[in-house]
C-alpha cells in the first residue's frame, strides 16, 4: 500500500510530507519506546507512536522510516514537523488508539517485517 | 582518503542529542557507503549521543572515515560506568524517569551499540569520564 492508504484506513491528516504520499510501505512498528525500535526494527517503514519529541523524527530517520503516525489525535510541534520536512518523512495523525490503529493496519496488510 | 569529523554533544538540550548521527548519516549516504553500513554506524553513533546527552552532561564525537571502515570515539567528562559489564546487560538503565517518558532509558543503548558495530571499545574511570570507540567495517 502507499502512504496515502495508511491516511485513508486510520482516518488520519497529513501533518507534513504531502509530497510523499505515493510512497509505496510495506511494514510498520508501533512503540512510545525509541530504544526498542532503534533494537529490533528492520526495514520498516511507518512508525506508529504516542511520543511527541524531535527524538522519534530522529529515530525514524536512522531507521530509514518514512512516515510517522501520532495515535490518539496527538499534533508534533513546529520543531519536530521542520526537522521531519528537512529529512523527507511524512508526518500524521489519527484518531485512533495505538492498538486500533495497529489493527486496521494489519488487517489491510501491512506487517511487522523480520 | 581520509576524512575526519568533529562534532559537539551539548548537555543542556535533550532535544538536540542525534544532530551530530543525522549529519553523519548523510555524509556517508553521499560517500556512497552501503545501507547497511550507514545504518549500523548512524545508531550506535545515535545511541551513543543520547547516552552522552542523558548521563554525561554532553561530550564529543570524533568520526573518522576510510574506504574500508567507520570509526566514532565518543569522549564525555560525565560521571563514568562504575561496572561496564553490567551497563552492557539489556535492561540496565540508571536514566532518570524523565528520560523514559522521551522515549529512552530502556537500557538498551550500550547493547544496541554493540549489536550494530564490528568493534566497541569502552574506557570508563568513575568521575572522570567514558570514551566509546566504535567502528563499523564496509564491507
Amino acid at each position: 500500500m502507499t502512504i496515502a492508504d495508511v491516511r485513508d484506513f486510520l482516518e488520519a491528516e497529513v501533518i507534513s510530507g504531502e509530497g510523499h504520499l505515493d510512497t509505496e510501505v510495506h511494514n510498520a512498528c508501533g512503540s512510545d519506546m525509541m530504544s526498542d525500535v532503534l533494537a529490533f526494527v528492520k526495514d520498516q517503514s511507518v512508525l506508529l507512536t504516542g511520543l511527541i519529541n524531535p527524538q522519534v523524527v530522529r529515530t525514524a530517520d536512522m531507521m530509514d522510516m518514512v512516515c510517522i503516525v501520532f495515535v490518539r489525535g496527538k499534533k508534533p510541534g513546529d520543531e519536530i514537523i521542520a526537522l521531519a520536512n528537512e529529512r523527507g518523512i511524512v508526518l500524521m495523525n489519527t484518531p485512533y488508539r495505538m492498538f486500533t490503529a495497529c489493527g486496521l493496519l494489519y488487517e489491510a496488510g501491512l506487517r511487522g517485517g523480520n | 582518503m581520509t576524512m575526519k569529523f568533529h562534532f559537539e554533544v551539548p548537555g543542556d538540550d535533550f532535544t538536540r542529542a542525534g544532530e551530530a548521527s543525522g549529519e553523519l548519516k548523510l555524509k556517508l549516504k553521499r560517500l556512497g557507503f552501503s545501507a547497511d553500513v550507514v545504518r549500523r554506524m548512524t545508531i550506535a553513533m545515535y545511541e551513543g549521543e543520547i547516552n552522552m546527552a542523558i548521563h554525561a552532561g554532553g561530550g564529543v564525537a570524533d568520526v573518522e572515515i576510510l574506504p574500508d571502515r567507520i570509526t566514532a570515539v565518543l569522549t564525555d567528562n560525565g560521571p563514568g560506568i562504575p561496572d561496564i559489564e553490567q551497563a552492557m546487560k539489556e535492561g540496565w538503565s540508571t536514566a532518570p524517569d524523565n528520560i523514559r517518558s522521551l522515549g529512552f532509558g530502556a537500557g538498551m543503548g550500550l547493547p544496541n551499540i554493540k549489536k550494530y558495530t564490528d568493534m566497541l571499545d569502552i574506557k570508563s574511570v568513575v568521575g572522570k569520564g567514558t570514551t566509546l570507540t566504535m567502528t563499523v567495517l564496509a564491507k
